[in-house]
């Protein structure tokens, strides 16, 4: 351990050394577990379309719109965050944590009026993920056509 | 006798009794070790209101009611209302005293606030400017989420150091004369920072300044840990509390089985899912005045240290990279003999 310097930087090793310790393991496991759970009833869903002979594209957007419904439906009954208590990223990652972060804060939100509530929030916690997305498909693209000359 | 004891100490000459005390809480909090204490438990969290911020306002309300009549006043008997709680612009505190319509006095001291209550009302009362005095602080587990975190629905997870708000508000009404425990001490104190910045762990951020404030007021009072039947800081929680209790050990003063922490008692950690344990300042306030001041008053214990800290950010602070500087106010709270 490095000396410390300041008595601030002293007090942060003390405490530190007595702060418990994410459970990095068991939060990796379980993320597996419920984000794997999550995707297998996407799959069984999207294997029964194909099977009643729904053409892959058009079966690849309903099951998009069934596990958002099942989503932002299971945030309204007041479920969906205690699964992504216990499953963390394995629970924010697919689809249905996207619905979750769309409808949770129109939830929240929705008691301050619908524009300056809903509208004024719905993005919060989305936002961020939307936003930098467009940016890097921007510099994706960008990259793509400075390398290759095809837009 | 002198009223300033050394640094930051207030001794009260005429010391204030605790005439009456109450607490209303959530669910979550009467499902706990301490449920059976609690005045009142609601058995949900919105209590039929419309949001969060209604229901934690309808807490403050029934919490004041309750001490108020309780040794059979009204509001118009209390000269001074003394009140606060987590909200941006204290809302709860200052929506409360509207129905109340006691003059009012806001405080924010985070989750210190009722020790700021108990002192300040405390130097009202022997300073001669009052006869009686309420001082109240209410939380609500999902009022704060909202405001310093997540919309409370999202899917979060929370990381072992988080502590989890109480819902609860507790209401203490001061006299100058009656039966009941007295307020002999208060020890106001200084805001400290140690440099820490994450807002999901703010047992360790507030450790060091209840550490400080302990330690000052033993030093004013020339008192040992040892003369006190119960040291209880406020929320610091079981990350926070076995620092302070170190820091406290490296200064030569050893702490024993007397030092609790209201953040620790209020839940029971292997069964509810609070992670490190209670905070917000209903914590401190709801265990004071249902658990600890009932203990006084039975003499089960005679004299208390109560401690409680507040992490003094804001969402704007901690997001600017801002650290997070705490206070802690210490009072003492006695049966006389």
């Amino acid at each position: 351990m490095a000396p410390a310097r300041t008595p601030q930087e002293a007090y942060q090793q003390t405490a530190r050394a007595m702060q418990p310790r994410r459970p990095i393991l068991k939060n990796t496991v379980l993320a597996f577990l419920v984000g794997g759970l999550i995707c297998a009833l996407a799959q069984l869903f999207l294997s029964y379309l194909l099977g009643r002979g729904v053409p892959q594209k058009e079966a690849l957007a309903v099951t998009s719109g069934f596990m958002v419904f099942w989503g932002a439906f299971l945030t309204g009954l007041g479920v969906y965050d205690n699964i992504g208590r216990v499953g963390g990223m394995g629970a924010a990652l697919p689809i249905t944590g996207f619905a979750n972060s769309m409808v949770s804060p129109a939830i929240e939100y929705k008691r301050e009026g619908y524009v300056l509530g809903v509208g004024a929030k719905l993005f919060t916690v989305a936002g961020p993920v939307i936003v930098y997305g467009l940016v890097s498909a921007v510099l994706v693209v960008l990259a793509r056509w400075l390398l290759t000359g095809r837009p | 006798m002198p009223k300033r004891l050394g640094q930051q100490t207030v001794a009260f000459s005429r010391p204030p009794v605790l005439l009456s005390t109450a607490s209303v809480v959530g669910p979550e909090e009467g499902k706990g070790p301490l449920g059976q204490y609690f005045d009142v438990v609601k058995q949900d969290r919105l209590l039929g209101q419309k949001s969060w911020e209604l229901a934690e306002e309808m807490l403050c309300e029934e919490a004041c009611d309750l001490a108020i009549k309780k040794v059979g006043l009204t509001p118009q008997q209390v000269d001074f209302f003394l009140a606060g709680d987590l909200l941006n612009q204290i809302i709860t505190a200052n929506f409360s005293a509207r129905t109340l319509g006691v003059p009012f006095l806001g405080l924010f001291g985070a989750c210190s606030t009722l020790a700021e209550g108990l002192a300040l009302g405390g130097m009202l009362l022997d300073g001669g400017f009052a006869s009686t005095v309420l001082t109240a602080c209410a939380s609500h587990h999902d009022t704060a989420e909202r405001q310093y975190r997540y919309p409370t629905e999202l899917g979060v997870q929370r990381p072992p150091t988080a502590q989890w708000t109480v819902t609860g508000a507790g209401a203490v009404l001061m006299g100058l004369s009656g039966p009941g425990p007295v307020l002999t001490h208060a020890t106001v104190g200084k805001v400290i920072s140690m440099g820490l910045k994450d807002p999901a762990d703010l047992g360790s951020a507030m450790a060091p300044a209840a550490a400080e404030t302990i330690w000052q007021h033993l030093q004013d009072t020339g008192r040992l840990p040892t003369d006190y039947d119960l040291i209880a800081t406020g929320d610091l929680g079981a990350v926070g509390h076995p620092i302070c209790r170190r820091l406290l050990a490296d200064r030569g003063l050893a702490l024993g089985e007397n030092f609790t922490d209201c953040g620790l008692l209020i839940y029971d950690r292997n069964r509810q899912n609070v992670d490190a344990g209670g905070s917000g300042c209903g914590c401190s306030a709801v265990v004071f005045a249902s658990y600890l001041v009932p203990r006084l008053i039975a003499g089960e214990i005679r004299r208390l240290l109560l401690v409680p800290t507040g992490a003094l950010f804001s969402p704007t602070s901690w997001k600017q990279g801002q650290d997070i500087p705490a206070v802690a106010h210490a009072v003492v709270v006695e049966t006389p003999a």
